[in-house]
Parts: C-alpha cells; sequence; structure tokens
C-alpha cells in the first residue's frame, strides 16, 4: 500500500478534526455571545426574569395593577 | 501507529458517527417542543439566550442518547433497526460514547445554569439521569410498562424551555408534560406492532411480546382515549386559544380514530395488509404532537396582533 494515498480512514479523521474546529468555534462564539448580552443588558430588570430569587416584573406589574407597588420597585434595584 | 497498518485496523470513527450518538431524529422532537415551552411562556427570553437554551437541551438530550447508546449496545446488535448504530457496527468504542455522554451533560447543565437559571438546568440533568438510569439501565429490560413510565424523560423538554423563561414550573409547563407522557405509550406501541420480532429478539420486554398483541391493542387504544382531555385541557389553558382548541379536536378525533382502527381488528387482518392501519396510526401520532405543540406557537404569534388566547387566563375564567 502507498503510503501517501489517501486512505478513508484519512478522510474520517479528518471529518472528526474539522467537526470538533467546528463545535470548539461555535462554543467560543455562545459563551462571547452570551456575555455580550448579559453584559448589555445589566440596566434592563426584565432581563432577569428567568432567575432564581429574583422579582419577577411581570409579575410584579399585575401586583401594581392591585396597588401594591413594592414589588416593582425591588425589581428595579 | 504507521500508515502500513491501515487495512487492518478496527475503523475509526468519523464526526457523523459521534453525532449519530446524540440520536438526531429523536432531538428534533426535543428541540421542537423544548422551543414550543419556552416560546409559550408568559416570560420573554432574549433571542440569543433562547437560542443557547434550546441548544443545551438538545444536547442534554443527545448526551442521554450516547449514554443510551452505550448501556443498550447489546441490545442494538441484535435489532434490525438499531445493530448499524456506531457502538454495534464497531465504528465507535463503547468507552467513548460513555466519555461522550458523560462530557455532554455536563456542559449541558452548566451551559444552561449559565445561560438561564437554576432550576432549569436541574430539570435538565434530571432528565438525562431519567433517560439514562432509570430507562435505559432499570426500566427497559424490567417492565413491559417501560414505556409509559419512561415516557417521562421524552416529556420534560417543554417543562425545561418554560424554567428557563420563568425560572419556574407552572400548570401549563405541567399539561404539556402531560400530553407527551400521554401520547408516548400510543406512539411506540404502535410501532411495536409493527416491528414485533426486533423486540422479541433482542428480549427487550415489550407489551407485544410479554401481554400479547390484543393487549397491546386494547393499550393503544385506553392511552390513545386518555390523551385526549390532556390535550383539551392544554388547548384550554392560558397558553392555547381558539386556534390550539380546533386543532386539538380535530387531531384528537384523527388520533383517536386511528387508535381505534388498531383496535378493533385481529393480528390476521394484520398480517394480511401488511400493518398499514398500525403504520398509519404511528404516522398520525408523530403529525399529532406537532400539530398540537405548532397551535401553541400559532396562538403566540396571533397574540402579537391581539388575537388569539383566552385573554391572558384560562378558558373557563380561572384566572383570567
Amino acid at each position: 500500500m502507498a503510503i501517501r494515498v489517501t486512505h478513508e480512514l484519512h478522510q474520517r479523521r479528518r471529518s472528526r478534526n474539522v467537526g470538533l474546529l467546528i463545535v470548539l468555534l461555535g462554543f467560543v462564539a455562545i459563551v462571547f455571545g452570551l456575555t455580550v448580552v448579559k453584559v448589555t443588558r445589566l440596566g434592563d430588570a426584565s432581563a432577569f426574569e428567568g432567575y432564581d430569587h429574583v422579582v419577577q416584573p411581570g409579575l410584579a406589574e399585575v401586583a401594581e395593577d392591585a396597588g401594591d407597588g413594592d414589588a416593582a420597585d425591588g425589581a428595579s434595584q | 501507529m504507521t500508515d502500513a497498518s491501515l487495512d487492518t485496523m478496527t475503523p475509526e470513527a468519523g464526526f457523523g458517527d459521534y453525532f449519530a450518538l446524540l440520536k438526531p431524529r429523536v432531538m428534533s422532537l426535543v428541540v421542537f417542543t423544548a422551543l414550543v415551552g419556552l416560546v409559550v411562556a408568559p416570560v420573554s427570553l432574549h433571542p440569543f439566550v433562547g437560542f443557547v437554551a434550546v441548544l443545551c437541551i438538545a444536547v442534554g438530550a443527545g448526551a442521554s442518547g450516547a449514554l443510551n447508546m452505550w448501556w443498550d449496545a447489546d441490545i442494538d446488535a441484535h435489532m434490525k433497526r438499531t445493530r448499524n448504530r456506531p457502538i454495534p457496527a464497531g465504528r465507535v468504542a463503547p468507552g467513548e460514547a460513555l466519555a461522550l455522554g458523560v462530557a455532554l451533560s455536563g456542559f449541558s447543565v452548566v451551559m444552561l445554569w449559565l445561560a438561564t437559571n437554576a432550576l432549569a438546568a436541574a430539570l435538565l440533568a434530571f432528565t438525562i439521569f431519567y433517560y439514562a438510569v432509570i430507562y435505559s439501565m432499570w426500566l427497559k429490560r424490567w417492565t413491559p410498562q417501560n414505556i409509559v413510565i419512561g415516557g417521562a424523560a421524552g416529556s420534560f423538554p417543554p417543562m425545561v424551555g418554560w424554567a428557563a423563561a420563568t425560572g419556574a414550573v407552572s400548570v401549563e409547563s405541567i399539561l404539556m408534560f402531560a400530553v407527551i407522557f400521554m401520547w408516548t405509550p400510543p406512539h411506540f406501541w404502535s410501532l411495536a406492532l409493527f416491528v414485533k420480532s426486533d423486540y422479541g429478539d433482542a428480549k427487550v420486554p415489550m407489551l407485544t411480546e410479554t401481554h400479547g398483541r390484543r393487549i397491546t391493542r386494547n393499550h393503544v387504544l385506553g392511552y390513545g382515549v386518555a390523551l385526549a382531555p390532556v390535550t383539551l385541557l392544554l388547548a384550554l389553558s392560558p397558553v392555547g386559544g381558539p386556534v390550539a382548541l380546533a386543532v386539538a379536536l380535530a387531531v384528537t378525533l384523527w388520533f383517536t380514530a386511528a387508535c381505534w382502527r388498531v383496535w378493533s381488528r385481529d393480528e390476521l387482518a394484520a398480517i394480511a395488509d401488511n400493518y398499514a392501519v398500525e403504520k398509519r396510526a404511528f404516522r398520525i401520532s408523530l403529525s399529532y404532537l406537532f400539530l398540537v405543540f405548532g397551535a401553541l406557537l400559532a396562538e403566540k404569534a396571533l397574540a402579537v396582533w391581539g388575537l388569539g388566547g383566552w385573554g391572558g387566563g384560562w378558558a373557563f375564567g380561572i384566572g383570567g
């Protein structure tokens, strides 16, 4: 077998390397994108709506309608 | 290793083989239902965070698929449908599948936590544990009810999507869970009716083998009927609306009729037409889930124009 001939095994190995490169680049892009989104929305209370132990502005609006504005104040702090 | 040894070695896996370990076809259902759970939630996520959340849920589901393939490689080798999977075909070593499954499980849970919240991450971790350990390692080889109880694993994604957006579990997300949970048995038992020999050969205690095909047909109809009120209740919930209710009624009639036809005939009739009715019920079950969840998306889209929904509450006034 000629050593320089491209074997099918080389193609599979190449697909694995290229695939891993794409996955790693995608992971870096996701972490970067998440960082940008979170840092640029630090002043927006609604951005933290899904987080634990944080007052949810959507629910606070309901409380406001009922004459209780404290929850909304807490959410904006 | 030298190139001279290439022809005598075990084949090396390509990237596609590792991707196949993640069960991409199952993943498409997970992505869709998780996306619906996330989108129909009353709290909107930033689109990029939503994308990352759905990606994490998909990767988590894929990781549990890899762990399932690692554990079930012996079963897969006996079944025509699965014997060409990467592990039984010898393209991926079992240890590699285990490592991939564990690594992706960790990555997906931690990334979902960082992107959204701890509850969503905990639910995803539990889903992976449920599918890989409770279903694959315990139920699947032990009881013919494996499909019923194990179906919970496939029912969690919309709940995880909802939790990612809201940070909570609610009646709506539990109803979405319940629809998939009740849908799974007639879906898989319809499949089991026309791929009977495979499960028997692999010694998986599928209902068709342990209790017979008549009982299986009874179960298909029973769960098909029990699914109807759950689907209708979801359509009447705050995430539903007139469109969702119309679709729910239509697909419920369609699927229940298909289950009825599966129930109302015997094995001889099924063999005579090569299980055409069972295959049709299986195909309708696939459409069922996409239409029911798609209708919820349609309600959400209509809400943008002030249409759709039940005015923010239940159709019958509770919480509205």
